[in-house]
């Protein structure tokens, strides 16, 4: 009788012994991350509702601010050239780092080599890749132009340059484009020149590593198929690889419309020229809630703006990956 | 892919008067190797602002960022992937879930609670919430799962205790993990810039990069000086990364295929 009434009890006190050990275990991690995570997140939501200046709430707002977004056309300008960025970047990215991976995974000699270059700017911190690169972009001193002026065509006044690439080029074909038909500007042109550059690295070898979980027979069936290199990498490669595929894609979007560093650094002043056409989201937040006089309830509604962007993409990259299809 | 690499070192090495002359893409000298080489250009970028000072301060502020998130994340990761608890599957996703939060969407209430705590401007504000890493956490918990519970029971049995089975034997069974996790660590904690520009002003608390940037901000012209500081501050960084570039590698490699 007394062993049934005492069971139990042990057990359900050895299960809070194990919570609380547990809670013991996690709490190092689990305080830092309620306080510098948690906390912060949950106060840009409340933050939003308020107006504030100099660091200072000054009064209740509601949804007014979010309101005001929509008319802010500095707000609609930042979310343009923000999503040029991304547009430039990602379709870009993804084919290089793709071809360069598929050649590079041809058992060739010196695979580590190439590996370890192109995979060298994205250790280099984006201060330096910054600085270097507005250097190179120097409209009269940079490499940029000599090279252009070597094989003999006009500089280019690239990060000074506030006219849409699409507008430059067909000027050249003496077309005048509408405005809107512009296009990004060749200096916000030249800042998603940089971030390829130092981002295609970790795409490569995402790829590669990707690539080599592809079996070797499908390869060697297919040669004995007589497929050519060509059909072996639309009917085999691509469609093997496309669950690496579809991170590559929405880590690259996420990644890329977080972009603030490179404007910071390459353009300027003010940050974000020439004519604005190279401010971005995240630029944005930083001037409207640090800058320029600490409105920091606009600046977090912005940044949620951005968060719901990147947490649509986060949820339709769950969606394709569950539904993709297994090969093998 | 490694041109820019070698524009910045040959400027850095060129005389302010050189670096004005527009340089020809084809011809190896003077834009690719200098006519006149000097080092002046390192020695005034390292003395003119205490670019010693903000290296020791990145160091410091790596050492402490590294060491805590080693230990934060192995016991987290512990207790996620050994102890049996209510709620334990439900607060590993709200952790994870906190990984998507663009990290715009909290810098400026971060800078609120800083300034609430009175950590603005202070080396507290640049290491203490970098003390725990959600993906770090992550990481170690998937590695740690991989060693059989069996071990675990059996090592109770043994006599071991809770604490001892984390560091005799999921520690040292978890080598590359640890790795891996150093090394974004303190990848991270020498490239990070936007958080120290905003939590901190006084320049003797500047990291490196923060250090760099006001540095090249200054410079106007002076190209020579701007990419010999570029050279020196990412000089460290390159050389752990060739030394360790194949744990450095497989560390990213394995980070994607996981995340």
């Amino acid at each position: 009788m007394t062993k049934h009434s005492i069971l139990p009890k042990t057990r359900i006190s050895k299960r809070h012994r194990e919570l609380l050990r547990a809670l013991l275990y996690i709490s190092p991690a689990a305080a830092i991350i309620l306080v510098f995570r948690v906390l912060p997140i949950v106060a840009a939501f409340g933050v939003s509702f308020y107006y504030v200046m100099m660091g200072k709430i000054v009064g209740f707002a509601g949804l007014s601010q979010y309101l005001m977004l929509l008319s802010d056309s500095e707000f609609w300008n930042a979310l343009l050239n923000t999503t040029y960025f991304v547009v430039g970047t990602v379709p870009v990215s993804l084919f290089l780092s793709l071809f360069i991976a598929v050649l590079l995974n041809q058992k060739i000699r010196a695979l580590g080599l190439y590996r370890t270059i192109y995979f060298l700017p994205v250790v280099t911190s984006l201060v330096a890749v910054a600085i270097v690169w507005k250097w190179i972009f120097h409209p009269r001193l940079g490499l940029f132009n000599s090279f252009l002026d070597a094989i003999g065509l006009n500089p280019l006044m690239w990060l000074e340059e506030p006219r849409g690439v699409f507008a430059l080029l067909a000027s050249r074909m003496g077309i005048e484009l509408p405005a809107w038909m512009g296009g990004p500007s060749l200096a916000l042109v030249a800042i998603t020149i940089t971030n390829l550059w130092r981002g295609i690295g970790y795409n490569i070898v995402i790829f590669l590593a990707g690539l080599q979980n592809i079996p070797n027979e499908y390869y060697e069936a297919a040669r004995i198929d007589g497929a050519n290199r060509f059909q072996t990498f639309w009917r085999i490669t691509w469609p093997l690889i496309s669950p690496t595929t579809f991170y590559v894609v929405i880590m690259t979007t996420i990644v890329s419309f977080q972009v603030f560093t490179l404007v910071y650094l390459m353009t300027g002043s003010p940050v974000g020229g020439p004519l604005g056409t190279t401010k971005v989201l995240v630029y944005y937040i930083f001037e409207k809630g640090f800058e320029s006089g600490g409105d920091m309830g606009y600046a977090s509604c912005v940044a949620l703006v951005l968060f719901v962007i990147v947490l649509g993409l986060t949820l339709i990259q769950r969606r394709l990956i569950e539904r993709r299809v297994h090969y093998y | 892919m490694i041109l820019p690499f070698i524009w910045m070192v040959s400027t850095s090495l060129k005389t302010p008067q050189e670096t004005f002359i527009p340089p020809d893409f084809f011809h190896l000298r003077p834009t690719w190797i200098p006519d006149k080489v000097v080092f002046s250009n390192y020695v005034q970028a390292w003395s003119e602002v205490p670019f010693p000072r903000y290296f020791l301060n990145t160091i410091f502020i790596a050492l402490c960022t590294v060491s805590g998130v080693l230990i934060t994340s192995c016991l987290a990761a512990y207790a996620f992937a050994k102890f049996d608890f209510p709620g334990r599957e439900t607060l590993f996703v709200f952790f994870l879930s906190m990984m998507i939060v663009p990290q715009a969407v909290y810098l400026v209430p971060s800078f609120i609670i800083l300034s609430k705590l009175g950590w603005v401007d202070t080396y507290l504000a640049l290491i203490v919430p970098w003390l725990a890493q959600i993906f770090s956490i992550f990481l170690l918990r998937q590695q740690f799962r991989t060693i059989p519970n069996d071990y675990y029971d059996a090592a109770l049995i043994d006599g071991c205790s809770r604490m001892g089975f984390l560091w005799r034997v999921l520690v040292p069974l978890s080598k590359p993990t640890l790795v891996t996790i150093g090394l974004f660590s303190l990848l991270g904690s020498w490239n990070t810039f936007i958080w120290p520009l905003i939590m901190t002003n006084s320049d003797k608390l500047r990291p490196i990069q923060v250090g760099l940037s006001y540095f090249a901000q200054e410079q106007g012209t002076e190209y020579g000086l701007m990419m010999a500081a570029a050279t020196f501050c990412v000089a460290p960084i390159i050389i752990i990364y060739f030394i360790a570039q194949k744990q450095v590698i497989e560390s990213y490699a394995r980070s994607g295929i996981k995340g």
